[in-house]
């Protein structure tokens, strides 16, 4: 059976939060769609189990919307590869829903303590 | 927004460049998986297989991301048409029978919806015909009077007096359609005219094409240089278009008019159904109508009704508003308006004055055509509707079919990857693409249809003229036609062909016998549907066609062989109203005398056009109480051996009758039953109300005829009394003469014209079996377009039948031929498949027969001599569908039982 629309994660997580992986991860730097699959694996200790494929669907969306930009470039291994780097839009969206994302985490945990006593 | 727009439709043209950076980036990283896989110690081809696995899909990635590129929904629609194109290219003979009755039943409802859109929502061809408004009488029963036009709502008194005091109105006109004899000499050529006031282009805001169009100043009373104002069609038609048509004259009742001015090419008039081709004001009356029946015109009567009022609201004023204040006005409108014959008689007077003006919506003009065939054609459209239904039903039975035969590709498509939406969009387009196709060529059927609809209904002497534009309401129509049956008949097998898990239908791979089943009760249920409805359909046609069958062959009571009736107008012979009488004698002795006239008669009230005349019936002629209404016909000596209706006692009226004798009267059985008892009334005195106020008038019945049909022949003989033609002064300078020939009429007619040609007349022949047949266009209308439908519902109930026992032949072909193999006989399997068709048809036609009773009662107003539950036309339809249903099946099951059990085996 094929996969019926686009899980962009494994485990059920909220829509967007792939957007927000990637923005993070491309703050530290610019780089290729190889590396932020790991990245954001090894970054969350392999909870985040990213089907690698999906990726680049989210990638191409984020550039399409201007808040990264693609470039080729050279990789590590001397291969070209085609590597992405925040612009500066992207930056403010990430500190946007960076903020969110607290604040609804902070809002679930408040919701959640009580029953966890 | 447009921003959004410029940058999907930058994206759209880029993808293409874009698809193959995306090719290249993944490329990319299995390079770098693949590189990353082989540092940690895997083979070469391991580690790339490895990288594809952490991929995932990658075509599956590239054609999200092209998606999210592409214009969607155009894009892949334009995929679909052209993939369906191609499906339909490799099985024409579906695709042509398919479109073939799509278009049957697109276009059936296409042109009916068009006619009845014409007749009943359409608006007049004016500027703001919303602000239209007509006026007439709220409640208008018991009015007493001549009717003379179609449209009788008002007499010329009371428009004088409502367009004095109204004040709703920022204009108002009257008019009045009436036949306008053009011919200068001999036979008569009657236009289709419109008497109209001086503001009637004005207050409808239609201008002159040329020359111009009447003013008030046009319609003073007495008017002797009146002009005529003519319709843009007619300038074309008859004048043939003539440049310099302003001036020349045309003669009405040989009288000039000159020519003042054309009207555009869009204004038909004010009444829906005809065109008017000739205006010419009221004042005109008296010129062109002779004065009769003693002092005054009809612009004078005030118990003439003829005229139709329409006014044009004043800004800000409502219909409420308007009504209101006609209500205010009514008294005083009908105070000044109160006929003379009503002294003396108070209850009359009381009703009269109590009548109430109001205002009603007028947008939309006056249309007998409206009153005459709205209901059926609203029957007609649902049974157009049915047909269309049915259609539907064989679509989907064949699309089905198609569906389990795609269910393979299908499962692959979903396999490789497409989403069940997609392939169901697919399939869906494909049945749009039908449809649409289907709709068109409904269309072009459907201009034709209704054309010859408006022809069918058109009589020599009343041509119909329906304005038929390719509009948008009909378009949108036709479109919203096309999109509900697509829905319906391609949304069933389309999920049906997508309904399945690809692993369990490749690994099923043609070994169906048993999974076809739930498939196959949906085809079941599909054939009963039609044949329930086709039985509703054959229902309605056999309903109609013996309506009509009895209402064709109902004994009017009077014979219609060889009888034609002569219109003899002699206005033109100057006689002075004394001398008609004798005049009139006259004229019937010449034309009695006539080689192969077996009689003639003069009468007033030709039967069955509609034209009737009654009074109350009075016991004393001093008395006010009527026991009841008659119905009048005045008529010379021999009229009842012309018609042929029997003298049952006493005399016909002769040489003795004249003015001054005593008043005879005959009477038919109705009256003697209703007034007599039954008894015979021969030598018992009556009276009729409004002659015996003034003239104190006893009648004496001196003779009891057969009953006849009256002015209709759909309804029974009403009671009837014959006055003497040679006992009533006032006689019209025309005779409307009945005569009977032993030679055909088409050797008579010239005759009477050479024999009466001294006077000068203008003569008008009509048949009178034809004039009957003419009051019966709209039964035909019903026996014929119910009987097409019915015929077509039929057939296409036995293609839908044939269809699904065939397939059932065809996929229990392996069990027949185990069957066989075990020794069941030929008969044995025949039974098999004729049981299993008698099921379906059986409890079809139950469901049917129900849904037929129930639709009946719809027709149950336009059926004559018949009740909506006639049994002999339930037995009749059921025995038609279930003899073609047996046949449609008895093929395939003929079939199933010749099969080879060896090839029917080998092919499972």
């Amino acid at each position: 059976m094929p996969k019926k629309g686009n899980a962009p994660m494994d485990g059920e997580l909220l829509q967007g939060t792939l957007d927000l992986l990637i923005l993070q991860t491309l703050a530290l730097g610019p780089s290729h769609g190889h590396t932020i699959a790991y990245a954001i694996e090894r970054r969350s200790d392999d909870v985040l189990q990213v089907e690698h494929g999906s990726l680049y669907p989210a990638l191409h969306r984020l550039e399409d919307r201007g808040w990264i930009a693609g470039f080729w470039g050279t990789s590590e291994n001397n291969r070209k590869a085609r590597y992405y780097r925040l612009t500066p839009k992207g930056r403010k969206q990430l500190a946007a829903q960076t903020g969110r994302w607290e604040e609804i985490v902070r809002a679930i945990g408040r919701i959640l303590r009580p029953a966890a006593e | 927004m447009a921003w959004e727009i410029y940058r999907r439709v930058r994206r759209f043209w880029k993808r293409d460049a874009w698809d193959d950076e995306r090719r290249r980036e993944l490329d990319a990283y299995l390079e770098a998986e693949t590189d990353k896989n082989i540092a940690r110690g895997l083979a070469e081809r391991e580690a790339r297989f490895a990288a594809q696995r952490k991929l995932g899909n990658a075509a599956l990635v590239r054609e999200e991301i092209r998606q999210m590129n592409s214009l969607g929904f155009f894009e892949t629609t334009w995929q679909d048409v052209r993939y369906g194109l191609r499906q339909l290219r490799l099985n024409p003979g579906f695709a042509i029978a398919a479109v073939l009755s799509l278009a049957l039943g697109i276009g059936a409802n296409t042109a009916i919806f068009q006619l009845l859109d014409a007749v009943r929502m359409r608006t007049l061809p004016v500027s703001h015909p919303e602000e239209l408004l007509q006026v007439k009488i709220d409640q208008p029963h018991g009015r007493t009077g001549s009717f003379i036009t179609r449209y009788p709502a008002m007499t010329y008194p009371q428009w004088e007096q409502i367009r004095a005091n109204q004040q709703a109105f920022s204009g108002m006109l009257a008019w009045a359609p009436w036949p306008f004899n053009i011919a200068e000499s001999g036979q008569v050529q009657n236009a289709q005219g419109i008497w109209v006031s001086g503001d009637f282009f004005n207050v409808l805001a239609v201008p002159p094409a040329m020359g111009r169009v009447f003013s008030s100043a046009d319609d003073t009373p007495g008017c002797s240089n009146a002009g005529a104002v003519i319709s843009y069609s007619f300038w074309q038609q008859h004048f043939g278009g003539d440049p310099n048509i302003i001036g020349k004259e045309i003669h009405v009742s040989h009288r000039a008019f000159p020519i003042i001015g054309v009207t555009p090419a869009t204004f038909y008039g004010v009444e829906v159904g005809h065109t008017y081709q000739l205006a010419l004001p009221l004042c005109a009356e008296p010129l062109v109508i002779p004065p009769s029946n003693g002092p005054g015109t009809i612009l004078t009567s005030r118990d003439t009704w003829w005229l139709t009022l329409v006014g044009r609201l004043k800004p800000g004023w409502t219909a409420e508003r308007a009504s209101a204040q006609l209500r205010t006005i009514s008294p005083q409108v009908f105070r000044e308006t109160l006929p003379q014959d009503f002294e003396g008689s108070p209850k009359d007077i009381e009703h009269y004055l109590g009548y109430k003006l109001g205002a009603f919506p007028g947008a939309t003009g006056n249309s007998d055509l409206r009153q005459n065939y709205q209901d059926p054609l609203t029957l007609l459209l649902s049974l157009a509707g049915l047909v269309l239904l049915i259609a539907c039903g064989n679509l989907t039975n064949l699309l089905l079919a198609r569906a389990s035969a795609r269910q393979k590709e299908m499962a692959v498509r979903m396999a490789i990857g497409a989403s069940r939406g997609r392939l169901v969009q697919q399939l869906i387009a494909e049945s749009l693409l039908l449809s649409v196709v289907g709709a068109a060529f409904g269309i072009l059927l459907a201009e034709w249809l209704s054309a010859f609809l408006v022809s069918f209904l058109s009589t020599q002497k009343r041509p119909l003229f329906v304005d038929l534009p390719l509009d948008w309401r009909m378009f949108a129509f036709t479109a919203g036609l096309a999109i509900t049956t697509c829905v319906l008949f391609g949304l069933a097998p389309a999920l049906r062909a997508t309904n399945a898990s690809p692993g369990s239908t490749l690994k099923a791979a043609g070994r169906g016998n048993t999974a076809g089943r739930e498939r196959f009760s949906l085809r079941r249920a599909l054939v009963l549907a039609q044949v329930a409805l086709s039985l509703v359909l054959v229902t309605g046609a056999i309903l109609f066609a013996r309506s009509l069958g009895r209402v064709m062959t109902v004994n009017a009571g009077f014979t219609q062989d060889r009888v034609v009736l002569a219109d003899v107008d002699y206005t033109r012979a100057n006689i002075a109203p004394p001398q008609r009488v004798a005049f009139q004698l006259d004229l019937l002795r010449r034309v009695r005398s006539i080689p192969g006239v077996v009689a003639a008669a003069s009468n007033s009230i030709v039967p069955i056009t509609g034209s009737s005349w009654n009074q109350n019936v009075l016991y004393d002629p001093l008395s006010t109480d009527s026991p009841g209404e008659t119905n009048i016909n005045e008529v010379s000596t021999d009229y009842f051996r012309t018609m042929n209706i029997a003298l049952i006692a006493g005399r016909d009226f002769n040489e003795h009758d004249v003015v001054g004798s005593p008043m005879a009267a005959i009477v038919n059985q109705k009256f003697a039953s209703k007034f007599f008892w039954g008894k015979n009334p021969i030598g018992n005195h009556f009276s009729l109300q409004k002659m015996s106020v003034k003239d104190n008038v006893s009648l004496e019945i001196i003779g009891l005829v057969a009953d006849t049909k009256y002015d209709d022949m759909h309804t029974e003989p009403p009671p009837l009394v014959f006055l003497a033609m040679t006992q009533d002064p006032k006689q019209d300078s025309d005779a409307s003469i009945m005569v009977r020939s032993s030679i055909p009429l088409d050797e008579i007619t010239p005759a009477i014209t050479g024999t009466l040609r001294g006077f000068n007349p203008d003569i008008e022949f009509s048949v009178l079996r034809t004039m009957v047949q003419q009051s019966l266009l709209g039964d035909r209308l019903m026996a014929m377009l119910s009987g097409f439908f019915g015929a077509l519902a039929a057939l296409l109930a036995t293609v839908g039948v044939y269809g699904v026992i065939s397939y059932m032949v065809a996929r229990r072909g392996g069990e027949f031929g185990i069957r066989m193999a075990l020794g069941a006989s030929q008969g044995a399997i025949m039974r098999i498949v004729l049981r299993e068709a008698g099921w379906v048809v059986g409890l079809g036609i139950v469901v049917g027969a129900a849904l037929a009773l129930a639709g009946a009662q719809q027709a149950k107003a336009m059926l004559y001599g018949i009740t909506p539950y006639d049994p002999v036309t339930l037995v009749l339809s059921v025995a038609a569908l279930a003899a073609i249903a047996f046949v449609a099946s008895y093929i395939p099951a003929l079939r199933a039982s010749h099969l080879d059990p060896v090839t029917a085996l080998r092919e499972e």
